[in-house]
This record gives structure tokens, sequence and C-alpha cells, in this order.
């Protein structure tokens, strides 16, 4: 293997650890708010730029052996340049939300955006494992950078308890998946996906059907779905919210692709074998991600089972097990995230005249009088991510649904459609409260730009307007599941 | 003129306007949505009249291929004419209705328009998917309508609007993917024309009907609509009884029927049932409301359970019939939410019992209100009659007990209308502020001269309005007499008897 070709593969990846190394080294030496500030935005800047380093991958459609770096251990083809393109853009504008509220909570630091770019470098690595080893490493160094992001606020207890709690959770699932990483090992005798592929293909022995079992514990730990979701609500509500913003987006891109990726290329000709539990996973997230919503009380919990309740179609494009399905799951990523982006910077503009964030859902009563814009854009992201059709929302569940009838999951997919009824009453709810109801005059603190432009920005690619992405979208999610299906 | 996107049109210019109205100050706004849906109506008038009757079943269609299987297809035939111009008809006169509207008037008449886009929308679609979007997309604005400007109770009725008929309507989509994927067509006609095996569209069906059956609204699931139209602006109210309820009855006339032929035969004893149950029921619940909006609510769940006996008579006069019922009860219903508006307007409430002897104070009001009474009931000369004779001809074809008891309904509409009409217009003037109202302003006369005479011309000239549709129910007659149940009525042609030769030797030569 040439070397020269693997560093060129991971250039994106190299061009975020050296300019993550450099900023580090900026926020050592500044410690003033203007110097973290101006560290935050260049790191979006980076972010930015990997990104546009990543596009070319996808868009040259690049596959096989021509991904594969450094002895097959890190594949950079196309399939990842898309969860990387939207995890790099993701981590971006939640970069952007952070300096205006942080500064009103007891200062901003340089750390911050250099712990975002670490995370992201781990989700890059996760999204690109073709080895169980790439993949571990990839997932911790993202979990380790995201436990102290979680934890940020260092003086304010909640943050802390959320620190605590995803990391013990973080673990707990680490172990899963490692206990079943082990297993696998043991017996199929690689730690390789195609070689586990080819180990696999006459047929799945017990011990690796256990191994499989404990890996797909440990990654639907990552991608909180149901019953592995207990940390979502708690972390969410607790984290910094620009940090809940980053939670509850990229991380999610990482894990799911990598799901994608482990479920096709290392467990491809077993799918009957893995389709069931994916399947029980996302039927379970829908339905309860749905109903348990239906009694929060804070906005951010809310957002936090809504994220179970997308995750649980998002797993359902996944069982489809075909191209499709991993077609429409990306499809779906691509709007779930600026969709729920939307959601939270809509949820950090909710301030009262001090600054203090408000997180009540009763807070936001009669805010389409007060705030006309402002709930606009949280209507559209609530419409949306109810599935009602002109919102962009009603299309990602629309393929999603599309690829499971397709691949005969009727009655499954009947279900999920059923469930997402029950979704809408909450998300109905919070439109309730914004429009029909007196205002509270809570809300009246002023809003930074930053955030305001991401809320247009989401706002209106979730709007109607969104549609005007769908062939390029649909076109670059075939190219990237076509990459992911040819591998095998 | 054909190859003038004309549909299109009629969607972009209340879009355009909604979209203004949202912009400019309240009464701009107002001036803003009586021009533009003027406009639409003026287009609809130039539609109608471009309509070629006796000409190509699917005239002025439009097709650009979108993306991902869909495209933007448009195209109409006689039934969806007509209930394009019931749309557009009513749209002017429920803007008129809107001037007690007060709060958030740039929002409303916004919600209005996009409700007009909508559903023009749906009776236009010829692509399954682009249909289903507006179907289901007409509920944002109802929601926000009731839920905004709505009475008392308005957050419950919004909820209930709103997820039941989200549920009806979610699973008919996933039927749509799979209806898609087979027939590998998303295109209306050919899959109008597509032949399902049997077992699969008895699921097919069930699932339309699930949805079709909450719009429509059929018994039981009829419960959101007493609600939701007691708690809607009057305008809201009329919208739902003119147009909403009818896409119920579009979908089962345009889905249910042609594509399900064989489903749709084994399952009319469900449709026979449920509406005999809904014409007896509801008229009794009718007779003993106090609620004047909720009086008329539970008549037209009773009207359309008429609507559907006829559309599963599977015989032409029971098809025409209920397709007329529609337009009937669209603009009946519709003027009788209007009345009820104009004096709500006036007194703020809605209780029969606060209002009596109105035809001495408002004579002219009394005159208008009597009419569109006997319409409701369905009197010779008013479009009602005309509808649901024919429905009830229709199914006597198929069942003469079924005919019976739906028979019924006619007695017993004319038992609540009539009883409506004396405690309101009739009797003493026992409340001195309801004696004080004045008579109809130039802006009601407005409102509800148009849709008498649209009415009477139904009524005596019905012709005007099924002409265009002859074919498309002859079409659709055809294509279901594969599946056609058998009548019970057995006739047997009788012998003629011999004439008595010569019996009146002695008569007049």
């Amino acid at each position: 293997m040439d070397w020269m070709q693997s560093l060129r593969l991971v250039a994106p990846e190299i061009f975020l650890s050296v300019s993550g190394l450099i900023l580090l080294l900026g926020a050592a030496w500044g410690q003033s708010r203007k110097d973290a500030r101006a560290i935050n935005w260049l790191a979006v800047l980076v972010l930015i730029g990997a990104a546009a380093m990543t596009l070319p991958t996808l868009l040259g459609q690049v596959s096989g052996a021509d991904a594969l770096a450094f002895d097959s251990l890190f594949s950079a083809d196309a399939f990842a340049a898309f969860a990387k393109v939207l995890i790099f853009l993701a981590c971006a504008a939640s970069l952007a939300l952070a300096p205006a509220f942080f500064e009103r909570h007891g200062g901003y630091r340089g750390e911050f955006p250099v712990l975002v770019i670490f995370a992201a470098i781990g989700m890059a690595m996760m999204v690109s494992s073709t080895n169980l080893l790439t993949l571990y490493v990839g997932l911790e160094l993202n979990s380790l950078a995201a436990y102290v992001l979680a934890a940020f606020l260092k003086a304010d207890e909640r943050s802390a308890e959320a620190g605590l709690k995803y990391f013990v959770l973080g673990a707990l699932a680490s172990g899963f998946l490692l206990f079943g990483m082990s297993l696998t090992y043991g017996f199929t005798g690689t730690i390789a996906y195609s070689g586990i592929a080819a180990a696999t293909e006459a047929g799945l022995s017990t011990g690796a059907l256990f191994g499989l079992t404990f890996m797909f514990a440990g990654l639907a730990f990552k991608v909180s779905a149901v019953p592995f979701h207990m940390w979502t609500p708690d972390v969410y509500e607790g984290a910094p919210t620009p940090v809940t913003t980053l939670f509850a987006s990229a991380p999610k891109v990482a894990a799911l692709a990598l799901f994608a990726r482990v479920a096709v290329e290392a467990f491809g000709s077993q799918s009957v074998a893995w389709q069931q539990i994916v399947l029980a996973a996302a039927i379970a997230s829908i339905v309860f991600g749905a109903l348990a919503a239906i009694w929060q009380t804070n906005i951010k919990r809310l957002l936090a089972y809504s994220s179970i309740n997308n995750v649980g179609f998002i797993l359902l494009g996944l069982a489809a097990a075909s191209v499709e399905g991993v077609s429409a799951m990306l499809v779906y990523l691509a709007i779930y995230v600026p969709m729920t982006i939307g959601g939270f910077v809509a949820v950090l503009m909710l301030r009262d005249e001090g600054g203090k964030q408000l997180e009540a859902i009763s807070d936001l009563a009669g805010l389409s009088r007060t705030r006309p814009l402002l709930a606009l854009g949280l209507g559209s992201v609530m419409f949306s991510m109810a599935g009602i059709p002109f919102f962009f929302g009603f299309w990602g569940k629309f393929v999603v649904f599309q690829a499971a009838v397709q691949s005969g999951l009727l009655i499954w997919a009947t279900i999920a459609a059923v469930s997402s009824v029950i979704g809408a009453f909450y998300y109905l709810k919070v439109v309730k409260v914004m429009y029909f109801d007196e205002p509270a005059g809570k809300v009246t603190g002023r809003s930074d730009m930053a955030h305001e432009w991401l809320l247009t920005i989401s706002a209106l690619f979730i709007s109607p307007l969104g549609w005007l992405f769908t062939k390029g979208l649909g076109a670059l999610a075939a190219i990237a599941a076509g990459v992911l299906f040819a591998a095998t | 003129m054909t190859d003038f996107p004309i549909l299109s049109l009629m969607l972009l210019v209340p879009l355009v306007a909604g979209v203004i109205c949202l912009l400019v100050s309240a009464q701009a706004a107002r001036t803003v949505a009586l021009i533009a849906t003027l406009i639409v109506f003026v287009l609809g008038v130039v539609l109608w009249m471009n309509f070629d009757v006796g000409g190509a079943q699917w005239q002025f269609q439009e097709n650009i291929p979108l993306f991902a299987g869909f495209s933007w297809a448009l195209g109409i035939d006689g039934i969806a004419l007509t209930l394009i111009m019931l749309s557009v008809f009513l749209m002017p006169i429920c803007i008129l209705a809107s001037q007690s509207i007060e709060k958030r008037v740039g929002e409303y008449m916004a919600a209005f328009l996009l409700m007009e886009v909508l559903m023009i929308g749906v009776f236009a679609a010829q692509d399954l998917f682009l249909f289903y979007i507006f179907f289901e997309a007409g509920l944002i604005p109802m929601y926000l309508i009731i839920g905004i400007w709505g009475g008392a109770d308005r957050i419950y009725a919004s909820y209930k609007f709103f997820l039941y008929t989200l549920l009806g309507s979610i699973v008919m989509l996933i039927a749509m993917i799979w209806m898609a994927q087979t027939a590998g067509t998303t295109d209306i006609p050919t899959l109008m024309q597509y032949d399902f095996p049997p077992e699969a569209q008895t699921w097919l069906w069930l699932a339309f009907f699930a949805s079709f059956a909450v719009k429509m609204p059929m018994w039981p699931v009829h419960t959101w609509l007493p609600d939701a139209h007691v708690q809607a602006p009057t305008a809201g109210s009329v919208i739902l009884a003119g147009v909403l309820l009818k896409m119920g009855g579009y979908g089962f006339i345009r889905f249910s029927l042609p594509m399900f032929p064989e489903a749709s035969a084994q399952f009319a004893w469900l449709i026979y049932a449920l509406s005999m149950i809904a014409v007896v029921v509801t008229s009794l619940i009718a007779l003993v409301q106090n609620d004047m909006k909720k009086l008329i609510a539970y008549s037209s769940v009773a009207h359309m359970a008429i609507v559907t006996l006829g559309l599963f008579a599977f015989n032409v006069q029971g098809l025409e019939g209920s397709m007329v019922v529609m337009l009937s009860h669209g603009l009946v219903s519709g003027a009788l939410f209007l009345c009820v508006g104009i004096i709500y307007d006036r007194l703020h409430t809605r209780e029969i019992d606060r209002y009596g002897g109105l035809s001495i104070n408002m004579p002219k009001y009394a005159l208008f209100f009597l009419l569109f009474t006997m319409a409701s009931i369905g009197l010779p000369g008013t479009s009602g009659f005309v509808g649901e004779l024919l429905s009830l001809m229709g199914i006597y074809q198929v069942s003469s007990w079924v005919a019976l008891v739906a028979g019924t309904g006619v007695i017993l509409g004319a038992g609540y209308m009539l009883y409506l009409y004396r405690r309101v217009a009739f009797g003493d003037q026992k409340n001195a502020d309801a004696a004080a109202m004045p008579d109809l302003s130039l802006r009601e006369w407005a409102m509800l001269a148009p849709i008498t005479a649209a009415v009477l011309w139904m009524g005596v000239y019905p012709e005007t309005f099924m002409a265009p549709m002859r074919g498309d129910i002859a079409a659709l007659d055809a294509r279901l007499a594969r599946a056609k149940p058998a009548g019970d009525a057995n006739l047997t042609l009788g012998s003629p008897k011999q004439l008595e030769e010569h019996a009146h030797e002695g008569g007049a030569h």
C-alpha cells in the first residue's frame, strides 16, 4: 500500500487533526473572551473546509479498493463521505451557536471548539471504519470528547450530572460493544469487516450471533434506540443546549452510518439475523419515543424523545436491508440533522429579559404574537418532525416507508405510520401553545444574530423550499448507499 | 387554450395572495383575499366554459415529472370540475363572511387562501402522491383556523380534527406506496384502469376506507365533525361542510370504486350498514340539539350517509345522485352555516332558545333561511331534491330495505329542520335583544343571493351540472359492472294480459 495514497485519502481528517492541535495551542495561550471567539469561528471554518474536502469523494463515487487506506483499516468511500459532510456541517452549526450561549453562562473557553473538532475526527473515523479496531478507536475518540462537552458548564449541577450519566452509560455501552467485538473476533478469527463477512457467509455460529447481538446492543446505546435510550432525555436536558444540539445531530449520523456499515459490510450475508434486531429496536423506538414524549413539559426533553422517535424511523430504513433502505436512511438523516438543529436553535432563542434560558413548554405560550418569526421557525420544525406534507420532514418518512414496503415490511411500516400520529400529538401541543394560547410574555430576550441565521437556514431547508433539493439529495444518497453495498 | 396551464394558475393565484396577506395590514388583507378568490372564481368559470362536455375524459392535463417518481400531474374530469367549481364559488363568500374576524386578520386570510390552493389541488391532482400531499397538507391550515379563531372549546376540537384525519390518511399512504410499487405507476387515470388482485384489493380498500370514512365522515368516526363545526368560525364551518367533507366522497368515487371494484362490492354491506345507522341515528341526534351549528353538523353526517349509499349502489342513478347531493349539500349546508353566522354575529350565541320570532324583525333573513331549510329537506325545485331522489332511486335498485331506511332520513330531516326553523323564525319574540336585531346588510345579501341562485338553478335545471360528469359516471359504471351486486327486487317480466277485444264496441268512432 502506497503511503502517499493513504495519506491523501485521510486528508480531511489530517487537516482537522492538525488544525485542532494548532487551535489547542491557541487556546492554551489565548485565554481572553475575544480569543475564544476567534478560535471558535476558526474552528467553524476548519470544519466547513473539511466538509468541502470530503465532498469530491462523494461526487466522485469513490468506492472499493480505491477508497481503502492503511492496509484496509480505513475506507474513505462515498458512503463515508456522505456521512462526513453531514457530521462536519452539523458540528460547525453547533459551534456557531456556542459562544453566545456560554458567554451568558460563565464565559466561553477555547477548549470547546477544539473538543468538538476532536469529536468530529472520531466520528469521521467511525463512519470510515472497515475494521473493528478502527471502529472502536473512532468511537472512543468521539465519546471521550463528548463526555467532557456534556459537563462543560462545570459550575452547573445539571451539566455535571449529565456528563457523569453520559460517561457511565456510555462506558457501559462501550463494554457491550467490546464484548460483542471480542466474541465476533473469537468466532470468526478476524477483525476486518471483509474477513467477518467471508467467515459468516456460510452461516452464523451461535457465538458469532451472540457477538453480533452484543455489538448491536452497544451501537443501539450510541444511537439511543429503545431499549437502550434511558440516558438520552437526562443528558439532553442537562447538557448545555449547544452541546445537546451537537449530540442530537452529528453523533447520531456517525453512529447510524456506522450501524449501517457494520450491518451491511460485516454481516451483509446474514441480514436475516440482524434484520429482526434492528426492526425490533426501530419499532420500539418509534412507539416509545412517541408515547413517552406526550407527558413532557420541558422542551429539551421533548426534543430528546422526538430524537428517539426519529432514530426509530431511520433504523426502519436500515431494517429494510436493501440499497433503497440505506439510501432512505441517509436521506432521512440529511433532513433530520437540519430539522433538529433548527429545533434546538429555536430553544436557545427562548430567553427572558435577563437572558435566562427558558425550557418549559408553557413559557412558549402565545409566542406567535410576541415573536412571530421565532414561532414560525419552531412551528415549521414541529410540523416537519410530525411528517405533515409540504414540510420537508414528510419526504424523509416517505422514502423510509417506501423502502420498508418494498422489502415486504408492510405491517411494520403501518405500525410505524400509525405511531407517527401519536407523535403528531405532542408536536401539535407545541404549536398549540405557541399559536392558540394567550401570550405569557416570558420570551422577551434578544436573540443573537448567529442563532437567527441558523434558524432561518434550517427553517428554509425544511420548508416546502426543501423539496428543491429532493432530486440532488436522493441521487447523492443513492450513490452512497450503492457504494456501501458494492463493497460487499 | 388547452395548452395554457390554467389549473396551475388557479393554484398559484391564491398561494401568492396568501403570502401577500401575511405581509399587509388587516384591511388590505381582506381586500387582497377577496380579489384573489374572485380571480380564481373567474378562472374557474373560464375553466368550465372551456371544458369540452362529452370530449376527452381528462382535460386540461399538465404533466411535469419532478423527482423520484413524483410528477406535477394535474388534470380534471367532469367530476373534479364540478367540485372545483363548488370550491371556488364558496371561497369569496367565505371571505365575505369573515368580516367579524378581528384578530390576526392577515394570518386568517392566508390560511384560507392556502386552504383554497389545497382544495383545488386535491381535486385536480393526477399523481397519487401529489394527491396525498394536497389531501394531508390541508390539515395544517384547518387546524390553525379552528384553533386560533374558533369558539370556546376550540383546542379540543382542533386536536380531534387533526389527529382523527391524520390517523385515517396515514394508513392510506402505506397503501398508496404499495400500489405504486405493484402497478409501477403513480398516474391516477392509469391506476383507475389497473386490476389489482382481489385479495390485495381487500386490504387496500380498507386502508383507503379508513381515510375517506373519517373525512366523509361516516358513523361511527363522525364525532370530530360536530366538535370542529361548532368551534370553527363561520367561514371555517362553510369550508368544512362545503368542500372538505366532499373530499371523502371524491376519494370514494375516484379511488375506492374504480381502483378496487371487487373489494367495493365485497364491503358494500359495511357501507350500507354504517350509512343506515348514520341516517337514522344522527337525524335523531340532530332533533334534540340546542345548538344550531351542532344541529346542522349532525344533519351533514346524515346527508353524507345518503351520498355513500348512492355511491355504493353501483349504478348510474346512485352515482349521479351522490354527486348532486354532494354539490347541493356543499351549497345548502354552507348557506345554513352562513345563516347561523349572521345571527351569531348579532347576538353571539348559537343557542336556539335565545332566538325566536325572527321573521318579524328580520323578514328577509327569514326568507333566505326558509329557502335553505327547504333545500336541506329536499323540497322539489331545490337542489336537495334532485340529488336525494336519484340516490334513493339508485339504492332502491340494489336493496329496497336499505332504500326504506334511508328514506326515513328525508322525513327525519324535515322534522329537525322544520323544528329548528319554527323555533328560530316563528313564534313569539321572547327575547328582547333578539327582537332588536337588524335585517340583512348589503354584505350579507351578497353572500346569500349567489348561493340561492345556484340552489334554485340546480333544483330546476340540474342538467347544467350533470352534463359534464355524465361521461365519467358512465365510464365508472362500466368499470363497476363486473362487480355489481345483484338487486334484491328480483323483477320478473310479466306477460301482458290479452286485451279483451272489442270490449267497447259501442265506443265513439
